[in-house]
């Protein structure tokens, strides 16, 4: 499936995805994150139950401290 | 009206939120006086000291001022028409309603990340109309080429969103100061372009 993901095109093999998923996939390790599916804040709480489908919109935003 | 006439009238009648007066928050403050913005609402719950003179709008004289009283000094000195509401306190879920909710875009400018969380979390679900402006990643020297902004919906992210060891990698007065006049520009472009398209 192909989703759009910190607004750039992504595939990944298969199906739909559970976003803990992809972000193991991809390497997001952070602690501090927001996540937005298609617009939608998803809880950390439901990364796992969470599924991504083709054409979705994921972001995946770290937040760093510091300011 | 000349552009500069029209931008200046705009931007008069407009109101920003500033959530913490630290390296990225008072320098924002500082871009968007001097930019003509007519009314900020700043809040910080912290005392200038030292450490902060590095990076931060304050001088050595302010050293254990509540940052918000000291920044209202600054602040006037550059334009004392400014109208400045100030809030000494930490924002919380129970004031950050009444603090922002007036507000036409709000500048997060926090230290630690788990504050940055919480506070885009509940800007998105209680206040989702008001654009959040944040700043993500300011460590460092050398980045600048890495600083970007990530946008999501209502939601700017502007840094260099790079995992650093503060220990290692100190905050420095030019990474600081670059995320924060990135922050005041986006706040910028949102009030002009979303009250003027021809601008």
């Amino acid at each position: 499936m192909t989703i759009t993901l910190n607004n750039r095109k992504e595939t990944f093999h298969g199906g739909p995805m559970s976003i803990a998923r992809i972000m193991e996939e991809k390497s997001f390790h952070f602690k501090m994150l927001i996540v937005k599916l298609n617009g939608k804040i998803i809880s950390k709480e439901a990364f796992a139950s969470t599924l991504v489908n083709d054409g979705d919109r994921l972001d995946i935003i770290h937040l760093i401290s510091g300011g | 009206m000349t552009v500069k006439e029209n931008i200046s009238t705009l931007l008069a009648e407009k109101c920003v939120g500033i959530a913490g007066a630290g390296g990225l928050g008072s320098n924002v403050a500082a871009a968007l006086v001097r930019s003509g913005v007519g009314h900020l609402v700043i809040a910080d719950h912290d005392t200038v000291s030292r450490g902060n003179l590095d990076r931060q709008f304050y001088f050595s004289d302010q050293k254990g001022h509540p940052k918000v009283y000291a920044l209202q000094e600054n602040l006037q000195r550059i334009n004392s028409a400014t109208r400045l509401t100030l809030f000494y306190g930490r924002v919380t879920t129970g004031n950050a309603r009444q603090l922002f909710s007036g507000c036409h875009v709000v500048v997060e400018a926090f230290d630690m990340a788990p504050e940055k969380e919480w506070f885009a979390l509940w800007m998105t679900e209680n206040l989702p109309h008001i654009p959040l402006v944040m700043g993500s990643g300011i460590a460092g020297w050398g980045l600048s080429e890495k600083i970007r902004v990530q946008r999501s919906g209502n939601l700017y992210i502007c840094g260099h969103q790079l995992e650093t060891n503060e220990k290692e990698v100190p905050l420095m007065a030019p990474g600081v100061g670059l995320v924060a006049m990135i922050q005041a520009d986006i706040v910028l472009e949102i009030l002009l372009i979303k009250n003027d398209p021809s601008l």
